[in-house]
């Protein structure tokens, strides 16, 4: 094939504009590096681009899902589940599902900024419970850069040292909704901690960017920046510097090599010309999301490395884990008739429940969090739907729109968000047979949860049914049974897939070291949450930004002092 | 190389303008970088005024159902949410409009919905020897008390119950996310806040809670 090569060597190629590839340009491009960014999908900007202030009735789909907007019309995440040309497939009896952010920024578009740190506990589970694997770091290598990101980013929460789960540099956290603090009033009573949430989201003005006007929608994307996204927060930076090229529309095909076994670039599609190109770099940072750069790099063959690149463990794609995640919601009497007020507040909930029990106690291992939801929140498509499960009957006519009435608001939502062991039965590996439209091989992926998820969700489910009990309400869906899993999503729903080219001190069964830099080829590193040992309940976004910033500036020192 | 520290500054590491960082920006994601409260409160504006502009004026052309089918729906729709003293009804608020949308924006839905106007001309031929739209008001009524209600244990009907519910589901999301519905809910938020300071007391009472 031909392949349009470009003359110029940048000092860095980063493949991905999400978190770890934004945080990695940032540092870098400050740090006085050349470097190139290929991007899949198109530019965006949400100063112009977001929906952040429509009305269900500013369109005639009133905010329905779409194919290429699963989470409704108005959100600001480009890509989805299904991408047009971008099949994935499963093996038997697998169900993974995989979201893919396809834009500026990426995921960072998607998500519900929920921000916390691993603890101590969270480094060295091995050591602690006996299963998976210890982190080749630990938590006091990863402070100082939690501490600077909190400082960057802006993230607010309140202190309550709380075991294993640090606290942070945080901005004030906003008053609870009022439901929200009879939720409290049900956690306090069953002895489930309840404080005040960690989001990236502004309550006071930093680094130039102004403090949230409470519309309670970032996730179609903040017009005014005062939420973290990448192309808000991270690539502003980077690209006043004068040193970062974006390139969009740039699906990677693989990282090229030389003789020697070094990275020397990266060759890719341009979507729009569907010809091959290839940057040149001396480093290369891969930050295309867990699966994407497991993808890229078992794409990546060649003579001297038939498996794939960085691949001599045989671990590239294995290790691979999401967040446990199901959700109940209940119906609340008290919560009937509200009173109207603007309760939109920041997106998302300004409490949640950070795990609290002893394993000691429980029949599985590691824990979850819970997040919150509920309220009088602006109508969209489904809104009011299954009356029956409010009212009992359904019905029609007059009564039925004071039902509607009645019961608007007075739902609470519980979600858990839990941890995954890894298990040898849940990976990703290239499909011999099949390929997207630009003539790259996908993935196929094995998922399978063990009993530890499913005793967990099993523990979710109860707990959530007893806050809403204890609420005086009614939860909305019947328990699901053992068969079901006790309603876990499938592997990958919570879209925190993490571990497919692990860190470990052993390249014989971990793909980089705990620089998250290649094993195999000393110019290649990986920032995205590909580098995860273990998948704490935490959601991995901080954690990926903490350590492509750790990595980034081992990257510029490792330079400085020629090692590189 | 030099690991410089966080924040906007230019080449000579002196704290950049607004206007510096944009005119550096143009060929990538244009950030704004020092944002007040007040321009913020602006961009909020604008962008509320830019959609109202771009609102739709045309008359609605229908797609999907069929003129006989589309007088069912009104007639329908109107029956389950009624005007009353708070609002209009679900024909006013454009229900059978956003319902013909859906169809085509939503093709999995079609084969219920076509089925089920069907399956109630069905039941109000059974029952009065007229279609639905030709039936008088009480007969209408007597036909939606059989079906209307999931609590009607006879499985001859529960196909009807079945499309009832869901066309009651549809009809609760064209009625209420429309500017009338979301009105009626007293759904007040959208809005631009300065500084979030919690609910307000009335609110706080109602659910017996206090900050």
């Amino acid at each position: 094939m031909q392949i349009i090569r470009q003359p110029k060597v940048h000092d860095v190629c980063i493949v991905g504009s999400g978190a770890g590839g934004g945080m990695a340009a940032k540092v870098l491009c400050e740090a006085g590096a050349d470097v190139v960014m290929l991007e899949a999908g198109p530019m965006w900007d949400a100063a112009k681009d977001s929906k952040m202030s429509a009305w269900p009735y500013d369109s005639p789909r009133r905010g329905a899902a779409m194919p290429s907007k699963p989470f409704g019309e108005f959100d600001g995440c480009l890509g989805g589940w299904d991408i047009d040309g971008e099949p994935y497939t499963q093996a038997d009896g697998s169900t993974f599902d995989w979201f893919r952010g396809r834009m500026l920024g990426g995921r960072t578009n998607h998500w519900g900024r929920i921000s916390l740190r691993m603890g101590p506990d969270d480094f060295r589970r091995r050591s602690l419970d006996g299963l998976g694997d210890d982190w080749p770091i630990g938590y006091d290598d990863i402070k100082p850069y939690y501490d600077k990101l909190d400082r960057l980013v802006g993230i607010f929460g309140s202190i309550e040292n709380l075991p294993n789960e640090p606290d942070g540099v945080f901005l004030p956290p906003p008053k609870p909704r009022c439901y929200e603090l009879l939720i409290k009033q049900a956690a306090d009573a069953l002895k489930i901690t309840c404080v005040a949430n960690r989001l990236s989201i502004l309550t006071r003005p930093l680094n130039g960017r102004p403090a949230c006007h409470y519309c309670g929608q970032c996730g179609r994307g903040c017009a005014t920046h005062s939420n973290f996204s990448s192309p808000s927060v991270l690539l502003p930076p980077a690209l006043a510097t004068g040193k970062l090229r974006i390139v969009t529309g740039a699906m990677a095909r693989e990282v090229l090599t030389d003789a020697a076994g070094l990275a020397t670039g990266v060759s890719y599609v341009n979507k729009a010309d569907r010809r091959d190109y290839a940057v040149r770099a001396r480093i290369v940072v891969l930050a295309a999301s867990a699966c994407e750069t497991a993808r890229l790099l078992l794409n990546s063959t060649s003579g001297r490395f038939p498996d794939g690149l960085a691949n001599s463990s045989g671990a590239v794609g294995r290790n691979l884990t999401d967040s446990t995640g199901l959700g109940v919601s209940g119906h609340i009497p008290k919560m009937e008739h509200g009173v109207a007020h603007n309760e939109d507040g920041a997106s998302g909930a300004h409490l949640y429940m950070p795990w609290w029990l002893d394993n000691g106690k429980l029949d599985f291992p590691r824990g979850y969090h819970i997040e919150l939801g509920g309220g009088r929140r602006m109508p969209g498509f489904g809104v009011l739907g299954a009356i029956q499960r409010f009212n009992g009957v359904g019905g029609y006519g007059r009564s039925l729109k004071d039902d509607y009435r009645r019961f608007y608001g007075a739902t609470v939502n519980f979600a858990g968000r839990g941890e995954m062991i890894p298990n040898p039965d849940t990976y990703c590996e290239i499909d011999p047979n099949v390929v997207d439209a630009y003539g790259i091989p996908v993935l196929r992926f094995h998922a399978k949860f063990s009993d530890h998820e499913v005793l967990q969700a099993k523990h979710m489910q109860e707990t959530f049914r007893e806050l809403i009990h204890t609420m005086g309400g009614t939860p909305l869906t019947a328990m699901p049974t053992r068969e079901q899993n006790y309603g876990l999503e499938n592997v990958g729903r919570i879209i925190h897939e993490v571990g497919t080219t692990r860190m470990g001190s052993d390249p014989a069964t971990s793909v980089l070291n705990a620089n998250c830099q290649a094993h195999d080829v000393k110019n290649l590193f990986v920032a995205d949450g590909g580098p995860f040992v273990s998948n704490a309940h935490k959601n991995c976004t901080w954690t990926i930004l903490a350590l492509a910033m750790r990595t980034a500036e081992h990257i510029a020192l490792s330079r400085n002092q020629g090692t590189l | 190389m030099r690991i410089a520290g966080c924040g906007m500054r230019n080449k000579n590491g002196t704290r950049m303008s607004r206007r510096q960082a944009l005119a550096l920006l143009t060929a990538g994601p244009v950030a704004a970088m020092t944002w007040t409260s007040a321009e913020a409160e602006q961009a909020h504006e604008h962008a509320a005024q830019a959609r109202a502009q771009a609102q739709p004026s045309a008359v609605y052309k229908r797609r999907f159902f069929t003129a006989h089918e589309y007088a069912t729906v009104g007639v329908l729709v109107d029956l389950i949410i009624p005007r009353d003293e708070r609002s209009g009804s679900a024909t006013e608020a454009g229900v059978p409009e956003f319902m013909d949308f859906m169809m085509i924006d939503q093709p999995r839905r079609q084969v219920a919905m076509r089925g089920g106007l069907a399956l109630l001309d069905k039941l109000s031929q059974d029952r009065c020897g007229k279609r639905f739209v030709s039936a008088t008001d009480r007969e209408r009524r007597a036909l939606l008390d059989e079906i209307a209600y999931t609590s009607n244990p006879d499985p001859g009907l529960s196909h009807a119950i079945a499309f009832f519910s869901s066309f009651r589901d549809l009809t609760a999301t064209g009625f209420f996310t429309s500017k009338m519905g979301v009105a009626d809910l007293h759904y007040v938020g959208n809005v631009f806040v300065d500084e979030w300071t919690g609910c307000p007391d009335a609110a706080l009472k109602k659910l017996g809670v206090t900050y």
